[in-house]
């Protein structure tokens, strides 16, 4: 019972390691791979070669660029001391500029450094996206990792970038911050009259639990029946095994209906992407075509009205509930 | 010496901590239901109902916290008035510079000196404010703190009389010194201006993003209090129509910046009365009028008479306070809010009756004992 439903990966193969094809990029692969029983438990327990190339330089320089502005803001915020800076961390934050700036450039220390940090980030996911197209492309494979991430720059663009443009103002934007960018997420919502009816984060929402429905089933499927080879997926996509027709009587006779092999993977994908994309769309016309989601919702019919008076009063007592009558 | 017991082992293997591993759980499991129905669930809530069903609008509280009452309430107590009877000399004829309780009676006079001291300065008594001369010496401003307590009669006097919409929502309560000082020359939870809290920052970044008692611990903005309880800013950060043009940084336009500093606010009353929001709010809407309770209009007159007693009371005390009572970043008057008088409760002291012993403090004229 313990084999299959434990956490970490119960089989590590280990034997030399592998280098690839050895094309002409080999000599710009580098570290020496190694082996670690540590990191077999969560992956293939091989850790290198990796292979950065210019896409790869530009975005970790860029990347760590933008980390170090926003750690030093934070740390210049605390008057450099570390103490404090680990105390406040959570609540630290590198914030966009103040309103009245509107998309001039502030001054540094109200929010000229998130422009410059933003910028880093900017050009470090994309040439990391751009990584992610390159290298599929050397491997022949699809792109559909690459356009699985652009879906998820697309939101990041569209918070960042795109609608701050469209509202005039760079104080739009998210504040890099543990906390400080769940308040915005928060005051977001609460200044635009409730997100939840907004329609396009309502798919969001769905698209998101979706994907965690759908990885769970399948996962799931796959592991009830690897023991007959079910982790041979795609190669049952054509040539079904016992493993694939045990897991599709399964689910058609638990629901009345199968995914296939091929099929699940790409609900799985489309699910996925469509979050970013719906929610990225949502954040887009908040503030730019809708500003109060409320009342946008109640011309449109469909946010229910209740019956029933608002105040404890019509209910019971103060005095009663804390037993003081 | 056990050999015996490790060769008998030997020859009987068994797997011993499976079962004992299940045992130990079905054990638990069972001891822990008894436990329960036996000794009732320590963690039992009960919830006071604030809106139509369906919507979630309740304020839910731990059955054993409601169990205790406030505290402070057995500090309170009982000193009926005398009544004056007919030609009787009053306090302002008695004694020297009595400025705002010259309509009492000499008995009366000295019953609510009696009783201040017991509110706001138990320990120093009537030295606090007198100095330590002679009786003869009372009639002297010599210290602040005779200067600031005849401020806040007048103050207590205001409140009771020009708010009882806010303080009297519910019935009669009013309130005395004792209201907010509870025993303490300082009361609690009085606040000061922070400044700005972030070094090398400008803006809204130089203040927020911090855990302070004043944004309940959270990164929120930290001038909220002082924005819309001292300035009077527009807390509502809403537009009333599905569709308005605007620009964040247009005069007049609030931004998500001002909802942040909006919700510090709302934290802030919330844990001040300890309840939540949906205590005077339908939350999917919170701007919409015709979803609120009657609490939120209560709350709304609050806001309005703080906003009165610190700009026309507590600010101007700042010349008259001693240094050290005085704000650390500002130097501004220490000033009150929501949990000053309310300290986590509801209703102040839970809703009970302090004013019925002090008609002298229910009105700015002659007291009226029911005469």
């Amino acid at each position: 019972m313990s084999e299959y439903q434990n956490i970490f990966t119960q089989v590590q193969v280990e034997g030399p390691a592998e280098w690839g094809m050895d094309n002409d990029l080999a000599s710009e692969r580098i570290v020496t791979p190694g082996f670690s029983r540590l990191v077999g438990w969560v992956g293939n327990a091989q850790l290198g070669p990796i292979y950065l190339g210019w896409t790869g330089m530009i975005s970790l320089a860029t990347g760590a660029l933008a980390i170090f502005i926003i750690g030093l803001n934070m740390l210049a915020q605390v008057g450099w001391s570390i103490p404090e800076f680990l105390r406040q961390g959570f609540w630290l934050a590198l914030e966009p500029p103040s309103p009245e700036y509107g998309l001039t450039i502030p001054p540094l220390n109200d929010g000229g450094w998130y422009i410059i940090a933003s910028l880093f980030l900017l050009v470090a996911v994309c040439t990391w996206w751009l990584r992610t197209y390159l290298l599929a492309e050397q491997h022949k494979m699809g792109k559909h990792v690459a356009w699985a991430f652009a879906s998820a720059i697309w939101l990041f663009l569209v918070l960042g970038l795109f609608r701050p443009i469209l509202m005039g103002s760079w104080s739009e934007a998210v504040p890099y911050g543990i906390f400080p960018h769940l308040d915005w997420t928060t005051a977001f919502s609460i200044r635009y009259g409730n997100l939840y009816y907004n329609p396009f984060h309502c798919l969001s929402i769905v698209f998101l639990y979706g994907s965690v429905l759908l990885f769970a089933m399948h996962g799931a499927t796959i592991l009830a029946v690897s023991r007959f080879g079910g982790d041979r997926e795609l190669e049952q996509i054509v040539d079904r095994g016992t493993a694939s027709e045990r897991a599709a009587l399964f689910w058609r006779w638990t629901m009345g209906f199968n995914a296939t092999m091929e099929g699940i993977h790409r609900w799985a994908w489309w699910f996925a992407v469509l979050t970013p994309i719906t929610g990225g769309i949502g954040i887009l016309l908040t503030g730019t075509v809708v500003d109060n989601w409320f009342i946008w919702a109640q011309e449109h019919h469909f946010a229910p009205m209740y019956d029933g008076s608002y105040g404890y009063e019509a209910y019971g007592t103060y005095e009663a509930f804390i037993g003081r009558e | 010496m056990f050999k015996w017991f490790d060769k008998w082992n030997r020859e009987h293997p068994a797997d011993i901590e499976r079962p004992a591993i299940l045992t130990g759980v079905a054990g638990a499991v069972v001891l822990a239901v008894v436990a329960v129905m036996a000794l009732g669930q320590p963690y039992k809530t009960d919830s006071l109902q604030t809106g139509p069903r369906g919507n979630g609008m309740s304020v839910p509280e731990f059955v054993s916290d409601l169990a205790v009452p406030d505290p402070a309430i057995a500090e309170l107590f009982d000193d009926p008035p005398y009544v004056p009877e007919e030609g009787e000399e009053l306090a302002g004829d008695i004694y020297q510079n009595v400025q705002v309780l010259g309509d009492l009676t000499d008995a009366n006079f000295n019953r609510l000196m009696a009783a201040m001291t017991r509110w706001v300065a138990p320990e120093q008594g009537c030295a606090y404010c007198h100095g330590d001369g002679d009786l003869e010496t009372y009639g002297e401003d010599t210290l602040y703190t005779k200067v600031v307590s005849r401020r806040m009669i007048e103050m207590t006097r205001n409140i009771n009389e020009n708010w009882d919409a806010h303080v009297n929502a519910n019935k009669q309560v009013g309130v005395t010194c004792m209201t907010c000082h509870r025993g303490q020359n300082v009361p609690s939870d009085i606040w000061f201006k922070m400044g700005e809290v972030n070094m090398a920052a400008a803006g809204w970044s130089a203040v927020q993003n911090r855990a302070t008692p004043l944004t309940s611990y959270t990164s929120l903005p930290t001038d909220a209090l002082e924005k819309y309880l001292l300035d009077g800013d527009m807390i509502g950060v809403h537009d009333l129509e599905s569709r308005v043009a605007a620009r964040p940084g247009d005069e007049g336009v609030p931004t998500i910046q001002d909802a942040e500093r909006t919700y510090a606010l709302m934290n802030y009353v919330a844990n001040s009365l300890g309840v939540n929001c949906t205590f005077c709010h339908n939350t999917r809407a919170f701007y919409d009028g015709g979803q609120v309770t009657p609490q939120w209009a209560t709350e709304s007159l609050g806001i309005q008479m703080v906003l009165e007693l610190n700009n026309d009371y507590l600010v101007p005390l700042a010349e008259v306070l001693a240094e050290d009572r005085l704000g650390p970043v500002a130097g501004d008057a220490p000033k009150v809010a929501c949990r000053t008088c309310h300290k986590g409760y509801q209703q102040p002291l839970q809703g009970t009756n302090v004013i019925a012993d002090w008609p002298e403090l229910a009105t700015s004229e002659a007291p009226d004992y029911g005469q």
